[in-house]
C-alpha cells in the first residue's frame, strides 16, 4: 500500500506536466486547428535554452526568466507568424506535416548546436522528502504538482473569470461571429500560441529535472500529450487536464504492475478503446463530424 | 501531368526508366543501397498514398506495416524459406491486419484516425522489441540472406538493386491499374464525397476497409524487401518516426498524385544524402526545405506542376470564352 501511495503521487506529479501540455495543445487545436506534432519538441527546446543562458555566466533565475520569454518569441509568435499563419488556409494535413518537419528541425537543431548526450538540469524545487500523514515523499513530486495546479487553476480562471478568457473562448468556438461582436480575433489567437508557449515552458522547467534534457526527449512527452489531450476531450481544456492526470497515473502504475516492457503499450491500448467507444474523450463535446 | 502530351509523356517515361537500369551500373555498393531504398520506400509510399491520397484516411501506421513485411521475411528467409513465401506471407498478414485497422476508421475520422493509427504504429513497435522469442529484441535479425531469382543469386549490390527495381515496376503497373479501375474511382468517391458515394450504391464501408487492407499489403511488400536489402533488421528503424517520414514522403511528393510516392522518396532518401556534406546540418536542412515547400505548395511537388498546368488551361479557355463572347455580343 505504501508503495502504491508513492507511484500515485509521483504518477500525479508527471501526470500534470502532461496536463499543461496537453493543454496547450488543445488550445492551439481549438482557436486555429493546428496539430501540433513538435509539441513535445517545444517542451524539450526551452531547457536548452535556460541551459545556453547558465552557460554564458546568468544565474538559474536570469536564466528561466531569459528562457521562458525566448520561449514565448520563438514558440509562441515564431511559430505562429512563420509556419501555421501561412498555411493555415490550406487546412489541417499539410500543417500538420509541417510540424513533423519543424519536430525534426529542432531536434537536429538541438543535437548539432546543443549536445547529443543527455545534460542535468538543475530542480527548482529542493531535493529530500517530506513527511504526509507520517509518510515519507518525494519533495520534488510535491513542488512539481503543486506548481502545475497553480499554472492550470490560473489558466482555468483566466479564461472562464475574465473578460479576455471569454473573448478567447469566442474567438475559438465561432470566429465569424466573434469577430462581429467586436473580439479581436486575431489578438486572441496569438494570445494562445503565446499561453502554449508559456505552458511548454513551464512544462520544460518542471519535467526536466526529473528525466534529464536530451533532444530526443520530445517525441515520448509528446506523445503522452497527445494520448492525453484525445483521453480526455480533444476541444476542452478541462479534458486536457483530466486526461494528463490520468496518463500519469495510469503510466506509472502500469510499470509498476503489468510489465516495464509493455508499460508504454496500456496507455496506447486506453486511447484505442476511448476513440472507438467515446471518441469525444472522457470529458469532451461531441463534434459535428464533418464529411 | 494530363497536360503534357501524350507521346512526351511516353517519351519521358521510357528515358526515366532507361535511366534507372542504366546510370547505377557503376555506381559503388553505397549508392546502389540507397538507390534500392528509394524503390523500397517508394513502394511503402504508393500504398500509403492510396490510403491517404485516394481514399482520403489518414494512416500513420504505414511504417509498422513495412515492419511487419520486414519481420515476416526476416524470420521465414533465415528458416530457409524462398522470399517469394515470405512475400505472400508479408502481403496476406498486412492486408489482414491492414482490414482490421481499418475498422475504427469506419467510426472516425481525420486526426481522431491519425491517432488510433499511430497507438498501432508504437503498439507494433513494442512488439518488435518485446517479443524476443519471436524477433530476437533490441539484438535483431543478423544473415538475411538475399533471394536467388530464376537461378541468379543477388547477393551483389546491382542484382539486387533490380530485384527492387522490378518489384517497383511491377507494383507501379498494378497501382496503376487499379486507380483506373471502378475501384480506384471508387476510393477517390470516398473521399471527396462518401455521402454522395454512399448514395450513388458504392458499398463505402467495404472500399475504406480495402483501402486500407491494401495499402498495408504494400508496406509490407517494401518490408519484404527491405529485409534482405540490409540484411540485419531491428526494431529501431520500424518506430513511429518511419511512419511519420512516409507520411511525409506522399504530402511533400503530392498526395493523390500517381507519380507523388517517386518524387517524396526521392527527397527523403536522396535530398539527405546530397546534403550530407553539410555534415551535422543535413537533417536541419531538410526539415527546413520540407516546411518551405509545404508554405510554397501544400499539395507538393506536383500540385506545383498542376497549377501551373490548370492555369494554363485556365487562361486559354478564359481567352476561348472572351472570343465567343465578343462574336455573341457583335451578333445581331
Amino acid at each position: 500500500m505504501s508503495n502504491l501511495l508513492d507511484l500515485l503521487v509521483a504518477g500525479l506529479a508527471t501526470g500534470a506536466i502532461y496536463a499543461l501540455v496537453a493543454t496547450g495543445f488543445t488550445l492551439l487545436w481549438q482557436t486555429s486547428q493546428t496539430i501540433n506534432f513538435a509539441q513535445g519538441e517545444f517542451v524539450m527546446l526551452p531547457a536548452f535554452l535556460m541551459l545556453a543562458v547558465m552557460h554564458v555566466g546568468a544565474p538559474f533565475w536570469l536564466a528561466i526568466l531569459i528562457g521562458i520569454l525566448l520561449s514565448l518569441l520563438l514558440l509562441g509568435l515564431g511559430f505562429k507568424m512563420l509556419l501555421v499563419d501561412p498555411m493555415l488556409r490550406h487546412g489541417v494535413l499539410p500543417l500538420a506535416i509541417a510540424t513533423m518537419a519543424l519536430a525534426i528541425g529542432i531536434k537536429e537543431a538541438v543535437k548539432q548546436f546543443f549536445s547529443a548526450e543527455a545534460s542535468p538540469f538543475p530542480s527548482i524545487v529542493p531535493a529530500g522528502d517530506i513527511s504526509v500523514f507520517g509518510r515519507m515523499i518525494s519533495l520534488q513530486s510535491v513542488g512539481v504538482l503543486a506548481l502545475a495546479i497553480f499554472a492550470v487553476v490560473g489558466l482555468t480562471a483566466l479564461l472562464n473569470r475574465t473578460s479576455i478568457g471569454h473573448q478567447m473562448q469566442a474567438a475559438a468556438q465561432n470566429p465569424v461571429v466573434a469577430r462581429i461582436i467586436g473580439v479581436p480575433v486575431e489578438r486572441m489567437i496569438l494570445l494562445t500560441f503565446l499561453i502554449n508557449a508559456f505552458l511548454v515552458a513551464l512544462a520544460s522547467l518542471l519535467i526536466t529535472p526529473i528525466y534529464l534534457a536530451k533532444f530526443s526527449s520530445g517525441e515520448v512527452l509528446g506523445q503522452a500529450a497527445f494520448i492525453a489531450a484525445i483521453v480526455g476531450g480533444f476541444n476542452q481544456v478541462r479534458g486536457a487536464i483530466a486526461g494528463g492526470l490520468l496518463i500519469g497515473v495510469v503510466d506509472n502504475l502500469s510499470a509498476a504492475y503489468v510489465s516495464t516492457q509493455y508499460r508504454a503499450a496500456v496507455p496506447l491500448i486506453l486511447l484505442i478503446v476511448i476513440i472507438l467507444f467515446r471518441p469525444q474523450g472522457l470529458l469532451g463535446r461531441a463534434e459535428e463530424r464533418t464529411v | 501531368m494530363t497536360g503534357l502530351p501524350k507521346l512526351l509523356r511516353i517519351g519521358l517515361g521510357m528515358v526515366v526508366i532507361a535511366a534507372l537500369i542504366i546510370v547505377p551500373m557503376n555506381f559503388n555498393r553505397y549508392g546502389l543501397f540507397i538507390l534500392s531504398q528509394w524503390a523500397v520506400m517508394t513502394i511503402a509510399a504508393m500504398g500509403l498514398n492510396l490510403t491517404l491520397g485516394y481514399a482520403g484516411q489518414v494512416s500513420l501506421a504505414q511504417g509498422a506495416f513495412v515492419g511487419i513485411g520486414a519481420y515476416a521475411a526476416a524470420i521465414m528467409t533465415t528458416q530457409g524459406m524462398p522470399l517469394v513465401a515470405a512475400l505472400g506471407v508479408a502481403v496476406v498478414l498486412c492486408f489482414a491486419i491492414g482490414w482490421i485497422l481499418g475498422y475504427p476508421a469506419l467510426r472516425v475520422q481525420h486526426h481522431y484516425l491519425a491517432f488510433v493509427t499511430l497507438a498501432f504504429s508504437t503498439l507494433a513497435f513494442l512488439v518488435f522489441r518485446n517479443e524476443d522469442w519471436l524477433t530476437k529484441g533490441i539484438y535483431g535479425i543478423s544473415n538475411i540472406p538475399r533471394p536467388h531469382i530464376f537461378g541468379i543469386a543477388t547477393n551483389r549490390p546491382l542484382p539486387f538493386y533490380y530485384v527492387c527495381l522490378g518489384s517497383l515496376a511491377i507494383v507501379s503497373v498494378m497501382v496503376w491499374w487499379l486507380i483506373r479501375s471502378p475501384w480506384g474511382r471508387a476510393f477517390v468517391a470516398l473521399r471527396e464525397n462518401p455521402i454522395r458515394a454512399l448514395s450513388l450504391g458504392i458499398d463505402t464501408r467495404r472500399y475504406t476497409l480495402m483501402a486500407f487492407a491494401i495499402g498495408s499489403a504494400l508496406g509490407g511488400v517494401a518490408g519484404a524487401l527491405y529485409a534482405p536489402l540490409t540484411q540485419y533488421i531491428d526494431p529501431v528503424p520500424f518506430n513511429l518516426s518511419l511512419s511519420l517520414d512516409l507520411l511525409m514522403m506522399v504530402i511533400v511528393g503530392g498526395a493523390g498524385f500517381f507519380f507523388g510516392p517517386f518524387l517524396g522518396a526521392m527527397i527523403a532518401v536522396l535530398l539527405p544524402e546530397w546534403l550530407r556534406f553539410t555534415e551535422g546540418y543535413y537533417l536541419m536542412l531538410y526539415a527546413v526545405a520540407v516546411i518551405l515547400l509545404l508554405i510554397y505548395s501544400p499539395t507538393g511537388i506536383l500540385g506545383i506542376l498542376d497549377r501551373y498546368l490548370s492555369e494554363r488551361r485556365t487562361k486559354v479557355a478564359s481567352a476561348l470564352r472572351a472570343v465567343a463572347k465578343s462574336r455573341l455580343e457583335t451578333a445581331p
